[in-house]
This record gives structure tokens, C-alpha cells and sequence, in this order.
């Protein structure tokens, strides 16, 4: 194939691909606007499903716990993972293997096992149902993601830096203050962000390690069960504005410092000097 | 303080919420729902042949919404790897921008796209066909899959391939290999840690779930996950639910760890190429 | 990398002030909490807003679900949360047999007078001590006039070929067994294997047939017309057919459930209190007739069905004549046998 038509149907599989993944967004926003509640006729433009979606006070209740679950859950599990982590890094390879093998549990295992076990324990130790099984579930699963951040970093980091600060007459809480804690703390953040973002969009945990406190997922699953409700479509096309942007911050703010552009600056400046090096001779 | 013992308050809590409610899965799924006697009629039970054709089929549509993924992530994560900077990280980001909407959302989409009045039927009406019976079917529950857990196969390749150093290439490309070659001989193979890991994030999941099957297929065929879902809220603990279900899960688990046993052994290097 | 953590901390920031200034909103008065577990789509929400609106100290929790047998595995649990569920008659047996539920002082209820005495000491509850009556029904077949121009009385057009793939059943073990055991002619209540052996199969017959199980979206669908027929509660039906004339409701021939929903207190509530007040509330005639209205279903109220559109008293549906009520039987609790039903429904539902 010519590398004309070679790049031509690359484009057109990207373009293609990008269609598939955004189609069914759009059209959900799109129809959020819809004055009629089925699809089968636009009944004009209307921004009621955007009222009813802000008066219901469900929804409302549904974001309040998401967000409350998904920051105090990552924290918690951010404190108590870096610790382990600490710890896990220094202990001897048998006790160290034995932890990190109950440690991927909640990673390889299906979410439905997870949070089918959780409601068996739960149970047994009498939790109060609702938002407590909910934080605590959350924190569990958050946990090993936390430490499989933070543990290669650890690795990584050499034991002399920390040496050399006790050598200099630091108690070693001071040293690992100042001296372990920096290193590791990308993969500390790391941890933290895919911590809140898991929390965030759990389901299945959540709907199976208690009853009675609704997080987004199972509002929206609830809701969908009963048919298609155009105010599903309004909170779809408000989350979807949200992460977009943010992402779209992120990216670009970040743009300015990312590796990739520090690159294609200083090869821009290599070849500029070759160029000019090639002109003086 | 020495600093293994900095380990301590995770490993109760690990103890309490992740060791010992896998003890109690154990436990229910062996016992006996009135006596607590050590009984095999859950597992008996479990292994019912009409469960085992539930199982049957939900490791066969996850096995296509799997072959799909990987068919449509690869190409997509090799073109992108290829692109250059801005374009590539764009691209990227677009990609992945769909991973972060909420799962159940993403699901939901689908319904109204497929419903009988959503918007391809009305498409296809306009155009002056019969309606089409999207909604309901196998086929819209792999539908659901493949949007899903699309951009979990995309992302490990994605960057193992921008990882990957191009002087194996060139070294292939000096060594007289055409472009197939390298990528069949050099490239390929170096980029199977990332496959690997895509495959195993999106087969698992697609296994396991329920809500997909519930909200796209319409409760009319079971997978799996539903089944387990049924056991625990429509049967419940009292007819004997938690210790049928309690098996379904050990079955589960049997599997899932299968799947990972197999997928090690083509991660020799123990790269994995995971999401973080 | 400093800005992209600068920001996230800030978007984190964000969040833990929104969920602490909604929580710090929490705590100023003296709140009561009341959850509440009902049915979906079973209550006029404007009503929930205008009792929040009256009783501001009360926080409302308002969950629900879509079947009876789900409501008793969260009542069975011991940490149920609920202060106040709807369940159907024979699931009320079979709460008040397991000793689930509190007695309800009715003097304490001051729109107690509003019911009809005709829905007091039903079978269910003979001495009237659980339960409130909330809302009653009939189960029948919802059609679509325009895709059906035979006559639609009896069950066994659901298994009619010539529907293949327009057919909607309810995504319900006792609802849907019970329109097989009608069908067949046998009691909706048997707990002969055989009978239930036999439903299944016929079911099981059926199923290809079937488009769809579902609760409460198939009064959309129905009104959408993705189909030709459904099996529905009336109440369902009402509204459905003010969204779409095309539709109709029929009670078979063979004859079908006529059911009630009440209001129960579960032991282990925590909050009485507010428990009677939402009753109270939802036994006011003005409360009663607009929840009626709005959701289509028949209402025990006698208050109520003064103010209501005198039409609506003249809708077959909504008003079923006696003859139509004769025809119909509630459920029973089904104790031992309950198990047979369960097993063939989720077989059925595995094919």
C-alpha cells in the first residue's frame, strides 16, 4: 500500500474509532435538551430536565456521598498505604511476600467477590449499615492501589540519602520526613489520584457491601433500571463537561513542563546549532 | 521505631477486611445454610449444569468483547504511538476522556442508542427499513462491553509502545527487515507485557458484571455476575441465597485466577505494563 | 508536575469544602431522620418536597426497589435502616410471621378516618394492626390497539406466535408464575410441585417469545410502542395510556391478582416519630388524591376519591367493577413452597 493511502486509512480508523467512543455522549447531551421525555420526537429545545435534575434531591444526596466517600476514602487510604509501603519496603522477603499477596487480592479480584465478602463481613461484625460499610469498603479497596504506587518509588529511592541524614544527626522520623518522603512523593500522589478516581466511579462494591447509602453509580443504576430519564441525560452531559475540562487543564497546563515538549525543544535547539554550524563553514 | 512496624495498622486492617472476609466466602459456600455443617451441596448446587451454561456464556461474550477490544485497541494504540507530541498527546487524552465518565453512564448511553426508538432505529426508519431489535440482545450487551473497557486495552499498550526505544528498530530496519517484519519480529513481541495486562483488564471485568447485562440485555439472559446478584438480593440469605452465592463466587474466583495463571506465563519478565 | 499537583490539590481542596460545608448544614436544628423504602416511581415527588417543605426538621431518606421479595431480604437483615416500607399483602403475611414488624398505634393517626373501611382487616392483616392501606391494583395485560386488532381477554395471547418478540413480561418470580398458573388453570397460589412444574414449562415455552423482563420502564416502552403487549400493574397502565391513546388494559378472562400495597413499620426502627408523621401525611385526602392521580394507582382513600377528577371515577381501570374484582384472588404467603417458585423462576431466567 502507498504511504499516501497507508496514512489516509490511519486517519480514517482514528476518526472512525473516535466517532465510536464519543457518539453515544453526544447524543446523550444532546438529547438532555429535548422538551419531550422519549427520544422518538425532539419536542424542542428545553432546559426543564436540567431544573429537575438540580431540584432533585436525590441526585444531590447521591454527589454529596460520591464526593465525600471518594476524598475522605482516598486520604485515609493514602495515609495508611504510604505506611504500609514504608514498612513492606523494610521487612524481610517471606513476612514481605505473604502481605503483598493478600495486598493484590482486592486488585485481581473481580469487584463482585470483593464486595460480596464485605457484606459477609459487615455483617458478622455488626457495622452500621449505610455510610460506614460504604467509607470503610472504599478504604479497603483503595489501600493496595496506594501502596503498588508508592512501593516502586521506595524502591527506588536509595537507603544512603536516609543513612547519611542520621550519620548528620537526624532522629529517624526527621529523616524520613525530610529525606524518604520527598522521593517517593509522585508515587504517593499517584496512589492518591487513582485512589479518589476508583472511589469515584465504584458500583459494584458499593451496591454490594451495604444498603441504604446511595453513591452516583447506584442512583444512576437505579434510575436506569426503570427506562431511559432525560435527567440521566443532563447529569451525563454536566460530568462530561466537568471531566473534560479538567483533563483538558491538566493536560495543557502541564504541557509547559512535560517531557515530551522539553524534548522537541532541545532537539529544535540541537538542530538550530547544527544549522548554524553548517552555515559558518 | 524500626520501620517494618510501620506496617502494622495496615496489616490488621488487612487481616480484618481483605484476608478474613475471603475466609467467610470459604466459609458460607462450605457450610450449610440452617446448621453451619461443613456440607458440599453448595458447591453441588453451583455446579449445576444450567449455571454452568450461564458460565459458559459469559466467558464466551467476554471472550468476544475481548478479541473486539484488542482488534480495535491495538491499531488505535500503535497509530498513536507513532504520532508525535502534541497530536499524540491530544489524541491520547481524547481517548482516555471517556474512562473517566462514570461507568454506569457510559452504559446507559448505549441504551439510548439502541432502544427501538433511539437514535439508530430512527435512523434506520428514516431511511425506510424495518426497525431493528438492537436493545435485548447478546449482541448489545458485547456492544456495552466493548465501549466500556475499550480504553483499558488501549492505554497498557499504548504505553509500552511509546516506551519502547526506537533503536530496536532501526536495528531491525538496518538488519534488511521490511516493515511487516518488524512489526511481526521486533515490535509485537516487545509490546506484549502491555497486551497482556490489557487483555486481563478487560476480560475479568467483562466476566463479572451484572450491570451491563441488566440494564442493556434485559434481565432476558443471565450472565454470571446476575447470577450472583440474584442469589445474594433476590434469594437472600434465609432460602439459603449467601451460601449458593458464596459457592458461585469460589467458582468465580477458581476462574479468575485460571485466567491469571495463564496470562503469567506469557509475562515471563514479570513487566505486567499495569495501569500505574 | 508543581502545577498539575498545585491544581489537583486545589480541585480536592474543592470537594472536601462542599462536603464539609453540606455536612456542617447538617447538624444546625434538631433533626429526626426518617428513611423510607418504596417502590419506584410509587409517590407524587412533589409531595416529598412539600412534606420536607412542612416538616423541615425531618431528613428525608427516600430509597427504591423493585420487588417484594427484595424489600424482605433488607428487612431480614439486622441492620435494616428503614422506618417505613410498602410491602404487598402476601409479603405482609409473611413479615408479620417472621416477626419483622412493630404494631401501629392507628390513634395515633389522625387521618385514620379517611380510609374506606372495605380495605381494613384484609386477609393479610385481620387484626388490622400492622398495616396501613397505601395504594391497590389489579395485574392485567397492556396492549396497543393499533398493533393488536383481536380482542385481548385471556392470558394465552401471550404466547400467540404471531407477537413473537412484542411480548413484555414482569421481571417478577410471583407475578409472572401467576400468569402462567392462570393460564393453565390452576390456582395462582398452589404449592403442588406438579402445577409449578408446569408453569415453568410453559414459561420456559414462552421465553423466545419474549422481547423483554422488566419492572417499571415498560410503561415507557409500552408508550414508545417498542411493543405489542405487556403485562403491567393498573396503575402502570393508567399512565400509560394518558401518554399514548394507542393503548388499552384488559383483565383475562381466566381471571388474575388484584393486590394492595400498605405501609408497614419495621421492628428495629429507630425513628417512630417521624414514621407517623409521614403516615399521617400520606393519609391526608389532599396528599392522597394527588399521589393517586399522579401515579395512576387506585387508592384506598375515601377522602381522596371525593377529590378527585370525577372521571377518573369512571375509568374502568382506575374503578374496576365488582364483577372484574370477583374475578381476581390476592396472593398468599407461600411458606415451604415459596422455595419451588424461586428455583424454577431462576432457572427460567438462566436459559
Amino acid at each position: 500500500m502507498s504511504k499516501k493511502k497507508y496514512g489516509a486509512l490511519k486517519t480514517f480508523f482514528i476518526v472512525l474509532m473516535l466517532i465510536f467512543m464519543y457518539a453515544p455522549i453526544i447524543v446523550l447531551i444532546f438529547y438532555s435538551f429535548n422538551e419531550s421525555r422519549t427520544m422518538a420526537n425532539w419536542g424542542g429545545f428545553s432546559l426543564k430536565w436540567y431544573a429537575a435534575l438540580l431540584k432533585d434531591r436525590d441526585i444531590m444526596e447521591a454527589l454529596k456521598v460520591t464526593l465525600s466517600v471518594a476524598v475522605l476514602s482516598s486520604l485515609a487510604a493514602t495515609v495508611l498505604g504510604t505506611t504500609a509501603a514504608i514498612g513492606i519496603n523494610s521487612m524481610k522477603k517471606r513476612s514481605r511476600s505473604l502481605i503483598m499477596s493478600a495486598t493484590n487480592l482486592p486488585v485481581i479480584n473481580p469487584d463482585l467477590v470483593t464486595g460480596v465478602s464485605l457484606m459477609f463481613m459487615f455483617s458478622l461484625l455488626a457495622v452500621p449499615q449505610g455510610y460506614t460499610r460504604l467509607l470503610l469498603a472504599h478504604i479497603t479497596f483503595n489501600i493496595p492501589y496506594v501502596i503498588l504506587s508508592v512501593l516502586p518509588k521506595l524502591r527506588q529511592t536509595s537507603d544512603l540519602y536516609y543513612e547519611a541524614a542520621l550519620d548528620l544527626g537526624a532522629t529517624p522520623s526527621y529523616a524520613l520526613r525530610k529525606v524518604i518522603l520527598p522521593q517517593i512523593m509522585p508515587g504517593i500522589l499517584s496512589g492518591a489520584i487513582l485512589a479518589f478516581t476508583l472511589s469515584l466511579d465504584d458500583f459494584v462494591v458499593s451496591f454490594f457491601a451495604q444498603q441504604g447509602a446511595q453513591n452516583l453509580s447506584i442512583y444512576i443504576y437505579a434510575l436506569a433500571r426503570r427506562g431511559i430519564n432525560p435527567k440521566i441525560n443532563a447529569l451525563s452531559a454536566i460530568l462530561f463537561v466537568v471531566v473534560l475540562t479538567l483533563l483538558l487543564t491538566v493536560n495543557l497546563m502541564g504541557g509547559r513542563d512535560s517531557e515530551e515538549y522539553k524534548q522537541a525543544r532541545r532537539l529544535k535547539a540541537e538542530r538550530k546549532a547544527q544549522k548554524r554550524a553548517r552555515k559558518a563553514r | 521505631m524500626k520501620r517494618k512496624y510501620y506496617a502494622i495498622p495496615y496489616t490488621v486492617w488487612m487481616l480484618v477486611l481483605i484476608v478474613a472476609p475471603m475466609l467467610l466466602i470459604l466459609y458460607y459456600a462450605f457450610t450449610g445454610q440452617a446448621d453451619g455443617v461443613f456440607t458440599l451441596e453448595n458447591i453441588r448446587a453451583a455446579l449445576d449444569p444450567l449455571y454452568l451454561k450461564v458460565l459458559g456464556r459469559s466467558v464466551w461474550l467476554a471472550l468476544i468483547a475481548t478479541v473486539i477490544c484488542f482488534a480495535l485497541g491495538y491499531p488505535i494504540a500503535y497509530i498513536l504511538s507513532r504520532m508525535s507530541g502534541r497530536k499524540a498527546a491530544i489524541l491520547s487524552m481524547l481517548f482516555i476522556v471517556p474512562m473517566w465518565m462514570n461507568f454506569l453512564l457510559r452504559t446507559y448511553a448505549w441504551m439510548t442508542l439502541l432502544d427501538t426508538n433511539g437514535l439508530i432505529n430512527q435512523l434506520v426508519t428514516s431511511l425506510g427499513m424495518k426497525r431493528l431489535q438492537l436493545m435485548n440482545t447478546q449482541g448489545a450487551v458485547v456492544v456495552g462491553m466493548v465501549y466500556n473497557y475499550l480504553p483499558f486495552m488501549i492505554l497498557p499498550i499504548y504505553n509500552i509502545l511509546q516506551k519502547m526505544p526506537r533503536s530496536n528498530i532501526e536495528a531491525a530496519q538496518d538488519l534488511g527487515a521490511n516493515g511487516f517484519q518488524v512489526f511481526t519480529r521486533v515490535v509485537f513481541p516487545l509490546s506484549l507485557p502491555g497486551v497482556i495486562s490489557g487483555i486481563t483488564m478487560v476480560f475479568v471485568p467483562t466476566i463479572t458484571t451484572f450491570a451491563i447485562s441488566r440494564l442493556l440485555g434485559g434481565s432476558q439472559f443471565m450472565l454470571y455476575g446476575d447470577l450472583i446478584e440474584t442469589q445474594f438480593i433476590s434469594i437472600g440469605q434465609a432460602n439459603g441465597g449467601w451460601n449458593v452465592g458464596a459457592a458461585l463466587s469460589c467458582i468465580m474466583m477458581v476462574l479468575v485466577l485460571l485466567c491469571m495463571a495463564v496470562t503469567n506465563r506469557f509475562d515471563k519478565g514479570g513487566e505486567g505494563g499495569t495501569l500505574l | 508536575m508543581n502545577r498539575k499537583i498545585a491544581l489537583l490539590m486545589a480541585v480536592v481542596m474543592l470537594c472536601a469544602l462542599f462536603v464539609g460545608c453540606s455536612a456542617g448544614e447538617e447538624q444546625t436544628g434538631e433533626k429526626m431522620s426518617l428513611y423510607v423504602l418504596n417502590w419506584g416511581d410509587y409517590i407524587d415527588e412533589e409531595m416529598l418536597d412539600a412534606f420536607r417543605e412542612e416538616y423541615p426538621n425531618i431528613d428525608l431518606h427516600y430509597d427504591t426497589m423493585t420487588s417484594n421479595e427484595e424489600m424482605v431480604i433488607r428487612l431480614q437483615s439486622p441492620d435494616c435502616i428503614y422506618d417505613l416500607c410498602f410491602p404487598s399483602d402476601y409479603t405482609i403475611t409473611k413479615l408479620i410471621n417472621q416477626d419483622l414488624l412493630q404494631k401501629i398505634d392507628m390513634s395515633k393517626l389522625s387521618n385514620y378516618g379517611n380510609i374506606d373501611p372495605r380495605f381494613l382487616s384484609l386477609e393479610f392483616d385481620p387484626s388490622n394492626e400492622y398495616s396501613i392501606p397505601y395504594h391497590w391494583g389489579t395485574v392485567g395485560i397492556l396492549y396497543n390497539t393499533t398493533m393488536i386488532q383481536e380482542p385481548v381477554d385471556s392470558w394465552s395471547i401471550l404466547w400467540d406466535e404471531k407477537y413473537s418478540k412484542q411480548i413484555y413480561m414482569y421481571d417478577s418470580v410471583r407475578d409472572s408464575m401467576m400468569v402462567a398458573l392462570m393460564k393453565l388453570g390452576y390456582s395462582m397460589n398452589t404449592m403442588d410441585p406438579a402445577e409449578i412444574a408446569a408453569a415453568e414449562a410453559e414459561l420456559t415455552a414462552q421465553k423466545p417469545l419474549v422481547l423483554a423482563y422488566g419492572t417499571d420502564d415498560l410503561r415507557d416502552r409500552m408508550v414508545s410502542e417498542s411493543g405489542a403487549m405487556a403485562v403491567v400493574y393498573s396503575g402502570d397502565a393508567i399512565a400509560a395510556i394518558d401518554e399514548n391513546p394507542n393503548l388499552d388494559y384488559a383483565v383475562p378472562m381466566e381471571g388474575s391478582n388484584i393486590w394492595f400495597d400498605n405501609i408497614v413499620v419495621p421492628k428495629n426502627s429507630k425513628n417512630t416519630e417521624a414514621a407517623y408523621l409521614f403516615m399521617d401525611y400520606l393519609l391526608r385526602a389532599d396528599v392522597a388524591a394527588a399521589n393517586t392521580t399522579y401515579i395512576g394507582y387506585s387508592t384506598p382513600n375515601k377522602a381522596a376519591m371525593d377529590l378527585v377528577d370525577p372521571e377518573m371515577l369512571e375509568n374502568q381501570i382506575w374503578n374496576p367493577d365488582q364483577e372484574t374484582i370477583d374475578r381476581c384472588t390476592t396472593f398468599h404467603d407461600l411458606g415451604e413452597a415459596e422455595k419451588l417458585y424461586h428455583e424454577a423462576w431462576t432457572r427460567l431466567k438462566a436459559q
